[in-house]
């Protein structure tokens, strides 16, 4: 008899196990600064002249994330999404379409989602932003919205969850016992190309049942 | 992904709306005001507008907000679409716009985006957008208007060499609501009718609205005359999220003793700026609202209809639109 399995290398189980994962070592390169790719990506966009007008915005700004002041360099035309992902390191937040279309970017600005992808960082130095990272717990507690959508098997790729989740979380905010039609209207920016859109939807009603 | 990093710009953050006009003043065509963004970023994003001076609007306190005037209400063009629809002076008297705002692409976007942006966005044809060279960027084809043409969602009324059609919602309302648009220039402040701020092409090609380099629109101001009226807003899309009307209807309707005292209607997406339906208006203005009036008025509206290979359905579409906001 054959074991389907018969190597650990083709166990998929213990991928998890190794030391250094993909998403690890992507988000170390990120804080480093090192890959030539993304270097070029930040840099490469400053074709006619590096010398900014004189009123120009400052590109140094501090910017308030999940809580804590962050100081980065951000380039005039720089999105929100961006400066999350290539220079915070905070790769919750996801770019699907890179144009308000999906919700996959989805991050809140003084409590208010917004597409991260369009709007640009030097917008919101003064506003607080909360990301995916930031709407759990201090030590890494889940959200109740990310408990639910765990137990309703919600995400299926997952590439729009982070997205949903911040949607789902501002909803509650705002109104901590929304109809099933208001869960609806409250997630209707966020694209699930899974089609699981009922099991958010009954993920956010199961969460706000429980508080 | 390199795509999607806009062309370098200058951004500048002004917090009052004389600098604001000085800084387009001074950057000619090549400067570019941008209220929400979420029209300019596509542009920039697809690096079809390269501007080199951005003027972020954003900063101006006193282009936000909702006051109560002597003889209506004033809107800051910066105030977002999620504001315009959730206040209550709107909600309450002027309805209508309410109602527009909230069908208004998605809650990220309203959220974000300014009843001013919405508008002045520009035209949603996809060959436009696309960078194509066609008459609305200045070039001398239509690539809609074509046998082979994806023309379902473009004009059946006002062609004139460009098909395309009004994107908004809110202009519908506003148009309905006999809105006025404040314009602040170099020059000074100049007041325009909603109807004369938006334009087709036959008055000129490139550009929806008369706004000029230099220009902003501050306000949008309701006169109270359609404080209270009847009010009907459908918006039918392909999708009820996101998505750009196919038609859209908006009507503001007086009655007393159940006859129809005063009526405004506005359709949009048959046309490039929203259509006021002046026939519909002179058939219903002291009937009674009911189903016959309904019907006379819907099989007038889409007189001078002439559709492109694919929407001929707008003509049924807009004629039922008609029909439910008469009928209430």
């Amino acid at each position: 008899m054959q074991k389907k399995f018969n190597s650990d290398r083709y166990n998929p189980l213990n991928t998890v196990r190794d030391a250094l994962s993909r998403r690890t070592f992507i988000k170390g390169v990120i804080a480093c600064g090192t890959v030539a790719g993304t270097a070029g990506l930040m840099t490469g966009c400053s074709e006619n002249g590096s010398t900014p007008a004189t009123g120009s915005v400052e590109r140094l700004v501090s910017i308030n994330v999940n809580g804590s002041i962050r100081r980065v360099d951000v380039l005039p035309n720089e999105t929100l999404a961006q400066t999350l992902r290539n220079k915070l390191g905070l790769t919750g937040t996801k770019i699907g379409c890179d144009r308000g279309a999906c919700g996959a970017c989805t991050v809140m600005i003084n409590g208010v989602t917004h597409n991260s992808c369009s709007v640009l960082t030097h917008s919101v130095r003064d506003a607080a932003i909360t990301t995916v990272e930031g709407v759990g717990g201090p030590n890494g507690e889940l959200h109740p919205v990310q408990q639910a959508m765990i137990e309703e098997l919600a995400p299926q790729c997952g590439y729009c969850t982070p997205g949903q989740v911040v949607s789902a979380v501002a909803l509650l905010q705002r109104n901590p016992k929304p109809t099933r039609d208001e869960v609806r209207q409250g997630l209707s920016g966020n694209l699930c190309r899974c089609g699981a859109y009922n099991n958010y939807i009954n993920a956010v009603v199961l969460a706000a049942g429980r508080s | 992904m390199t795509k999607d990093m806009m062309p370098s710009f200058n951004l500048f953050q002004p917090a009052d709306i004389e600098s604001a006009i000085g800084l387009l003043t001074d950057a000619g065509d090549k400067g570019w005001a941008i209220a929400g963004g979420q029209d300019s970023l596509d542009w920039f994003k697809d690096r079809i507008k390269r501007p080199e001076t951005v003027v972020d609007l954003s900063g101006i306190t006193a282009l936000k907000g909702i006051r109560e005037t002597a003889d209506g209400v004033e809107i800051g063009a910066l105030t977002t679409l999620t504001e315009v629809e959730n206040n209550p002076i709107i909600k309450e008297k002027y309805g209508l716009l309410s109602m527009a705002a909230a069908r208004v692409a998605s809650p990220q976007i309203r959220n974000k985006g300014t009843l001013g942006g919405n508008v002045s966005q520009d035209a949603r044809c996809w060959y436009y957008r696309s960078g194509l060279d066609c008459y609305r960027a200045g070039g001398n084809t239509c690539y809609a208007d074509t046998p082979e043409g994806m023309n379902r969602e473009h004009c059946i009324f006002g062609a004139s060499r460009c098909v395309a059609v009004s994107p908004s919602d809110t202009a519908m309302a506003l148009s309905s609501l006999d809105a006025q648009m404040v314009i602040q220039n170099a020059a000074g402040e100049t007041v325009v009718a909603a109807e004369d701020f938006f334009i087709g092409p036959a008055i000129d090609i490139t550009n929806m609205n008369i706004l000029k380099p230099g220009d902003i629109l501050t306000a949008i101001r309701i006169p109270a005359k359609w404080a209270g009226a009847k009010f009907y807003f459908e918006k039918v899309a392909d999708r009820n999220t996101w998505d750009f009307a196919l038609v859209n209807i908006a009507s503001a309707i007086i009655e007393k003793d159940g006859i129809i005292e005063d009526i405004r209607i506005s359709c949009g997406a048959v046309e490039c700026v929203p259509k006021r339906l002046h026939v519909v208006e002179d058939i219903v203005r002291g009937s009674v609202a009911n189903e016959e009036t309904a019907t006379l008025a819907a099989s007038a509206a889409s007189r001078g209809a002439a559709p492109l290979n694919y929407n001929h359905f707008k003509i049924p579409l807009m004629e039922n639109l008609v029909k439910r906001a008469i009928r209430g």
